[in-house]
């Protein structure tokens, strides 16, 4: 979809003219009460999220959180039971580094909230824009999406991302973990879309290299002034204070092996384990991965190969031989509501290689722990958030993945979403019956 | 001024052999009689004619005679050439020389400026490409530098071409002189010039390779119907008309182009020259069967620098194996015999001109073939062979004067002689000094000199002795009768420097002063004792390089042995018919001459090979309705509302890998569209993923044809475009399709008119054959109120629907698109990346298929078309498809939409064998082509696959190490950058000509 965000950079004036009005329907959803009482789901596989599985289990929550998950079990007293033999219950899927709910049309600049002007942005925060109106997380949360990393773009340093559930009245509810993350595109030479660059090889150099350049004496501005009594106040600076005490991660999105490696020493140097992002040719180096304890964020595998010679499939295959060599990988997808199809992303890195467990695990708990969210998120483990669902089949498959009942934090959410809505608006028009 | 310059430069410029007749003279003429006569040569006449120990008589501009035995008559100069050659000087049949080369707009991303009609005043074409009227006569000067550049490497004529626009105008040939031009041009109109470039046009028609040939397809109609009216004066028009005599030459990008330019030709009765890019070895057949004569260039790719495998990684094997195979080209078409010019277009340095072509003789070109393509050949393409290529009595005394045979790599030319003009490249009458002297310096034992080297000597070498085999290197001067020398003696060290100068010719002696290092002078002499012994030539008869074979496409997954149509059964599967049958278990699919020969349980075998399918599931292949892979130079001509004269037909890519991508991803069948740009796009092709044929073997034979039509916001250019073009509204997008069917309905009523002198307009033609019926529409279409407008004015003007295409609020008029009968072709589950699709569901696909619309699939994205099995997989997750009506989104009902349900979509017996074999269900998220058959021939094998990948790997190490070698022995290279992936949907805006632009530049520096 990037190229449609291209279209629109290009006519940025132009469009802003007339986008005032819309007259789409309303989605009138609203978020789910508190749980009020304890919920037991009885007779299910239980996809753990960690790599293992209870088959015809029960899971137990109240008050938002997991009490208890078991082999066997059954109904439980003072519990409301949901009979789901047969069924599946996985930890609601968590979508890294997305623009959702920081823009509602890719080609309307009016809705674009995600990146912002300015080459070091780090006291840029998304979470006071996610806009929880959109009529995107409701379409993504049928898909067992339930949590996101709202993360900003452009630039050299983006900002700060935060993580958010997907049923909330307004940013503070939905906030699971503020501030989780500060966001890097490490400098590096683009590789040319459009036919060959016009500038030269040796001018795309020097322009990296003088990026590189600023980003460390930021670095070290920034760390000194995080160190000290600064005499001047600088919101910029400021905001890398968090980075450099370890309560605010830091992603990296380089591609090429040698600029990972790069960035990688570089966060080193500060003392910092960098998440890494992208990572086209991390396969080439995984070795230097695992001595730095690096985890990848892979791209989204529904991908072309980066070269006229890769092999075909080998965006389907990189997470796998990632993860196979022994490096913890996170699975995403591009865009916002393209999030929906995130479940068959790990679908997809399962069908080419990786266990179906540990694929599942790559959109859960791996993500939970880069997210800095694996204490209370990312699987069904005693004492954390009660955010799961349930499906009548596996749901990282499009073919047999259907979500009959999803709960945020213990909560029993709404499932209907502007398209099914339209849906029913029209087959009823038509006289078909509602699928 | 001039005149007086050029008095001091040479000795014989002052010659003015031949004023020009019509010009004054400051001062005294000086008019001499011009009278040369060469003796003792060996004279190259010709390459099949040479003449030893024979006479060259030259009279002012001309050849008086040449033969053996000739009597020099008195009043001529006599040069004794013993030993040395006589050959035609060389012609370049494409040259900048003596023009501006246009200068090249950089373009990019907005790019366009809005401007629809030429900005040149006076009565010239609507479009400024088309600018036959440039004449170069008219334009060219004399360049003395670049005229000595070509002088020194053997160059005496060349054909001076106007680099800018579609169509050029003429070239002219002119010498290479330094007399007026009055004298230099030999032939004022020597061709008619072409390309696909719009050069400096600024227009924005055309912005792309489609738009190109269009243009050019209609400026030959309008040249027919301009020569038969009386109401219009076009004075480009009336030029082109009268250069349809004259040679053709066509400069083109790529063997591709050659081919799509020589349709164009073939279509109008002309044959065109085609100035070549080089790579014609990658398809020598084809280029041989347009018949054409090429004009070949000889840069060849440099090496890349490979010593870091990291960077190594950037370079395809396409760029790599071009490196290694493109020498070769001259040779390649030497031996299918098509005949060809060499020009030095295209060379970094003019110097590199004897490398290269020595390069190419290394690479298999005859010497004899060089020849020919540098005289004889160019010389008759251009039509002056009667004063050029040759030296027989009557031409140019356009000749080289040489050391050697020309080709020899030590061989040094003299003199360059152009229109009986002496231009001395290195000066002849010097002794030749070569051979083995005794040497005495004052102070020092006795020493042995060696001078060696090219020429008369160039290079020495001092031994303590005749039988010492320690050689000390000298730095040697030479000017004239002076030589110096410095070396270094060791026991005792010394430094010596000596100069001095030749007192005797037999034996050749020297005498002179030595310096030592101790500050010592003193005298030296030297005396000649022997020649210098042939050394064994390191030039002696080399290996023809040892190089990888040609793989078709010429690309990664290329294969040097096509894959074959096979009988094969495919046993026990589950197999997904799409025919009253549903979906069968455990069933067989037999395969026999490209079509499916049966389907049902135990089959026999038969001679076929049997393939053991348990477990894995059988589809038919996946038809993508709306693609735009394997297209060249552009998707949009969006620079008008209509632009229905566009053809993706002429520009299919065969060589783009995402046919080869999308085989793996089970699709057989793509039907490759125009863009969104416009109201009225161009004409689309379907084609068959027949990876590693070209591109009419890609096409889907027999099948109609259709037209992208384009609606909402990509027409009103609300994302990207200046805004400027008409329509900018929806109200805006009905009145084009009015207009333009109002007027294709005037047309057609024209054009029936008996005696009619209508103006054929192959932008209203294709309206026609839609109102006729014979052409069919997908319109790209997103909300309801643009689709029912457009079904209403189809329904007042005439013409149907055939497909509604991205039809996203489909599920909003259905009812609508079922009473036309129109079908449609959606994605799965887009939404929300532009304002018209605010109201996208995906659940759109499901209702319309359960109102009754045959409703599809489509990606228009080359990534997403590698699984649109799993994108039906969608329509039960939405909508709750049955499983079977799902896959018939992405198989039969494409194909019922396409006209082509008769041929393909569903596995029965009499259709062709486009079929896949899926490792699991083929709507899940696990399954993988493992095998596409179209026609039979299984162009994706996973297992093949793997081997094919792991040959590349080998071939690529291999030719990395010959690099190295390369780059060892001195050889230039260059950085690695891969070549950019160029990935089109219907959106891209690219300016073609831009692109061209920058294509040209990196050519011309490689």
């Amino acid at each position: 979809m990037n190229k449609y965000i291209i279209a629109a950079a290009l006519s940025l004036l132009s469009v802003s003219t007339f986008v005032s009005t819309t007259s789409y329907a309303q989605a009138n959803i609203s978020p789910a009460a508190k749980q009020s009482q304890a919920i037991a789901i009885t007779g299910a596989t239980i996809h753990i999220g960690n790599g293992t599985v209870i088959e015809n289990g029960t899971l137990v929550f109240d008050k938002g959180k997991i009490v208890s998950v078991s082999a066997g079990g059954g109904a439980q007293s003072g519990a409301t039971e949901i009979k789901a033999n047969g069924k599946h219950i996985y930890p609601g899927f968590i979508a890294p580094i997305t623009n959702l709910g920081l823009t509602e049309f890719e080609s309307v600049k009016a809705t674009l909230d995600f990146n912002e002007i300015g080459n070091m942005n780090p006291h840029i925060r998304s979470l006071v824009a996610y806009n929880t109106d959109s009529k995107v997380p409701a379409t993504l949360r049928s898909n067992g999406v339930l949590m996101a990393q709202i993360t900003p773009q452009g630039g050299t340093i983006a900002g700060s991302s935060s993580v958010v559930q997907l049923d909330a009245w307004n940013w503070e509810d939905a906030a699971l973990r503020a501030d989780d993350a500060m966001h890097i595109n490490w400098p590096a030479i683009p590789r040319s879309r459009f036919g060959r660059s016009t500038m030269s090889e040796e001018a795309m150099r020097e322009r990296r290299d003088a990026a590189l350049s600023e980003l460390e004496a930021f670095f070290a501005e920034s760390k000194a002034y995080a160190e000290g009594k600064p005499s001047v106040t600088n919101p910029r600076l400021a905001a890398m204070k968090h980075v450099f005490d370890g309560t605010e991660k830091l992603f990296i999105t380089a591609d090429n092996q040698k600029d990972i490696v790069a960035a990688v020493n570089f966060a080193k140097k500060h003392k910092i384990t960098p998440v890494l992002v992208g990572g086209d040719e991390a396969h080439l180096i995984t070795d230097f991965l695992k001595e730095n304890n690096i985890t990848v964020v892979v791209k989204q595998p529904h991908a072309l190969p980066n070269s006229v010679d890769d092999d075909v499939n080998m965006p389907y295959k990189n997470a796998a031989v990632l993860a196979n060599a022994g490096v913890p990988i996170v699975i995403s997808i591009d865009g916002y509501w393209q999030q929906r199809n995130l479940p068959f992303m790990a679908g997809t890195v399962a069908a080419w290689g990786l266990d179906k467990e540990k694929a599942l695990q790559a959109i859960t708990l791996n993500t939970a722990r880069a997210l800095g969210i694996d204490k209370t998120a990312g699987s069904l483990e005693v004492g954390k958030d009660a955010t799961l669902f349930i499906s009548t089949g596996d749901a990282l498959d499009m073919k047999t993945i259907n979500v009959e009942q999803a709960f945020i934090q213990g909560r029993n959410i709404s499932l209907d979403n502007l398209h099914k809505q339209l849906n029913k608006k029209f087959s009823e028009k038509y006289g078909l019956k509602v699928n | 001024m001039k005149k007086i310059l050029l008095t001091l430069t040479l000795v014989f410029s002052a010659s003015m052999l031949f004023a020009q007749q019509s010009y004054p003279v400051n001062g005294t003429f000086d008019n001499r009689p011009g009278l040369f006569a060469f003796t003792n040569a060996n004279i190259v006449v010709s390459a099949n004619k040479t003449i030893s120990n024979g006479t060259l008589l030259v009279k002012g501009q001309t050849i008086e005679a040449v033969g053996t035995g000739t009597t020099v008559p008195k009043g001529y100069v006599v040069i004794d050439l013993k030993g040395k050659y006589i050959y035609p000087s060389l012609i370049d049949a494409f040259s900048s020389y003596g023009v501006t080369e246009p200068a090249r707009p950089t373009g990019g991303f907005g790019g366009r400026q809005s401007i629809f009609v030429s900005t040149k005043k006076g009565a010239y074409n609507w479009n400024e490409a088309i600018r036959p009227e440039t004449e170069v006569r008219a334009i060219f000067g004399n360049d003395d530098k670049k005229a000595e550049e070509l002088r020194k490497i053997g160059f005496g004529s060349v054909n001076v071409v106007n680099r800018d626009g579609i169509v050029r105008g003429t070239s002219a040939a002119v010498t290479l002189s330094n007399e007026r031009e009055n004298q230099n041009i030999i032939k004022g109109e020597t061709a008619a010039n072409f390309s696909f470039n719009k050069g400096t046009s600024k227009n924005d028609y055309p912005t792309s390779l489609m738009g190109s040939i269009a243009l050019l397809r209609q400026t030959y109609y309008d040249g027919e119907w301009y020569g038969k009216q009386q109401q219009e004066y076009n004075i480009s028009l009336d030029a082109f008309n009268r250069q349809q005599t004259l040679p053709q030459i066509f400069e083109v990008d790529g063997w591709q182009n050659i081919l799509r330019a020589d349709k164009i030709g073939k279509t109008f009765g002309k044959q065109y020259i085609f100035k070549s890019s080089g790579d014609e070895y990658q398809r020598i057949p084809a280029i041989k069967a347009t018949g054409a004569s090429l004009i070949i260039p000889i840069a060849f790719t440099k090496a890349f620098e490979v010593e870091d495998p990291a960077e190594a990684r950037n370079i395809t094997l396409t760029q790599m194996k071009d490196w290694e195979l493109s020498p070769t080209n001259p040779a390649a078409l030497e031996k299918a015999g098509i005949r060809f010019a060499i020009t030095t277009t295209g060379l970094e340095q003019v110097r590199d001109f004897w490398t290269n072509l020595r390069t190419a003789i290394e690479n298999g070109l005859s010497e004899k073939q060089a020849l020919l393509s540098t005289t004889e050949i160019p010389a008759t393409m251009l039509g002056i062979s009667d004063k050029v290529g040759t030296l027989d009595k009557g031409k140019l005394a356009n000749f080289l004067i040489t050391s050697d045979k020309l080709f020899n790599s030590s061989n040094i030319v003299f003199e360059n002689w152009v229109q009986g003009k002496r231009f001395v490249v290195n000066r002849i009458n010097t002794t030749d000094l070569r051979g083995t002297y005794s040497l005495n310096i004052d102070g020092q034992s006795p020493l042995v000199l060696k001078i060696a080297g090219t020429g008369s000597g160039n290079s020495a070498t001092i031994q303590r002795s005749a039988t010492d085999s320690t050689k000390i290197n000298s730095s040697f001067n030479r000017n004239g009768d002076w030589v110096s020398m410095s070396f270094s003696l060791k026991n005792p060290a010394s430094e010596v420097r000596l100069s001095g100068y030749v007192t005797n010719e037999n034996p050749l002696t020297f005498k002179g002063e030595s310096v030592v290092s101790n500050g010592k002078s003193g005298r030296w002499t030297a005396t000649f004792t022997a020649a210098n012994k042939e050394e064994p030539k390191k030039e002696s008869p080399k290996q023809l390089a040892e190089n990888g074979t040609l793989i078709y496409p010429f690309t990664s997954f290329g294969l040097a042995t096509a894959p074959v149509q096979e009988s094969v059964l495919l046993r026990n599967a589950t197999v997904w018919t799409n025919e009253k049958d549903g979906i069968l278990q455990n069933a067989d699919v037999l395969l026999e001459n490209g079509k499916i020969k049966a389907v049902g349980k135990g089959l026999a075998a038969g001679s076929a090979k049997v393939i053991d399918a348990t477990g894995k599931h059988i589809t038919p292949g996946i038809i993508d309705e709306h693609s735009h892979i394997a297209i060249t130079g552009g998707v949009n001509e969006g620079a008008q509302s209509n632009s229905a004269e566009v053809r993706v037909a002429d520009v299919v890519n065969p060589e783009d890998v995402n046919i080869y991508r999308q085989l793996a991803g089970g699709v057989t069948t793509s039907h490759l569209l125009h863009g969104s740009a416009n109201p009225i796009g161009g004409q689309s092709q379907l084609i068959k993923l027949r990876w590693g044929k070209n591109a009419e073997e890609l096409k889907f034979a027999g099948s109609d044809g259709f037209i992208k039509f384009a609606l909402g916001e990509n027409v009103k250019q609300s994302n990207f475009g200046s805004g400027m073009r008409f329509p900018v509204t929806r109200m805006g997008v009905e009145q084009v399709f009015v207009d333009d069917f109002t007027r294709a309905k005037e047309y057609k009523k024209a054009l029936a008119a008996k005696g009619s002198n209508t103006r054929r307009d192959l932008e209203l033609d294709a309206l026609v054959e839609i109102l006729d019926n014979q052409r069919f529409i997908t319109c790209h279409s997103y909300v309801q109120s643009e689709i029912n407008m457009l079904i209403h004015v189809a329904d007042s003007l005439g013409f149907k629907i055939n497909t509604f295409t991205h039809i996203l609020e489909g599920y909003k008029v259905a009812d609508k698109m079922k009473a036309h009968g129109i079908a449609a072709s959606t994605f799965s589950d887009w939404w929300a990346y532009k304002m018209e699709v605010a109201e996208a569901i995906p659940y759109n696909g499901a209702i319309m298929h359960n109102v009754g619309i045959t409703t599809a699939f489509n990606s228009d994205d080359a990534e997403m078309a590698r699984r649109l099995n799993q994108e039906a997989g969608k329509a039960v997750l939405y909508g709750g498809l049955p499983e079977e009506e799902a896959l018939k989104l992405v198989t039969l009902n494409p194909a019922r939409m396409l006209h082509i349900d008769s041929k393909v979509g569903s596995l029965k017996p009499g259709k062709d064998a486009d079929v896949v074999v899926w490792s699991a269900n083929p709507l899940s998220i696990y399954a993988k082509a493992e095998r596409t058959f179209v026609d039979g021939v299984a162009y994706w094998d996973m297992e093949r696959d793997e081997k094919v990948r792991a040959d590349q790997q080998t071939e690529k190490a291999r030719i990395i190490k010959k690099m190295l070698d390369s780059k060892n022995k001195g050889g230039r290279t260059q950085r690695p950058a891969a070549p950019a992936q160029r990935i089109y949907n219907c959106e891209t805006m690219e300016e073609y000509a831009a692109e061209y632009n920058t294509l040209e530049r990196s050519h011309s520096h490689e």
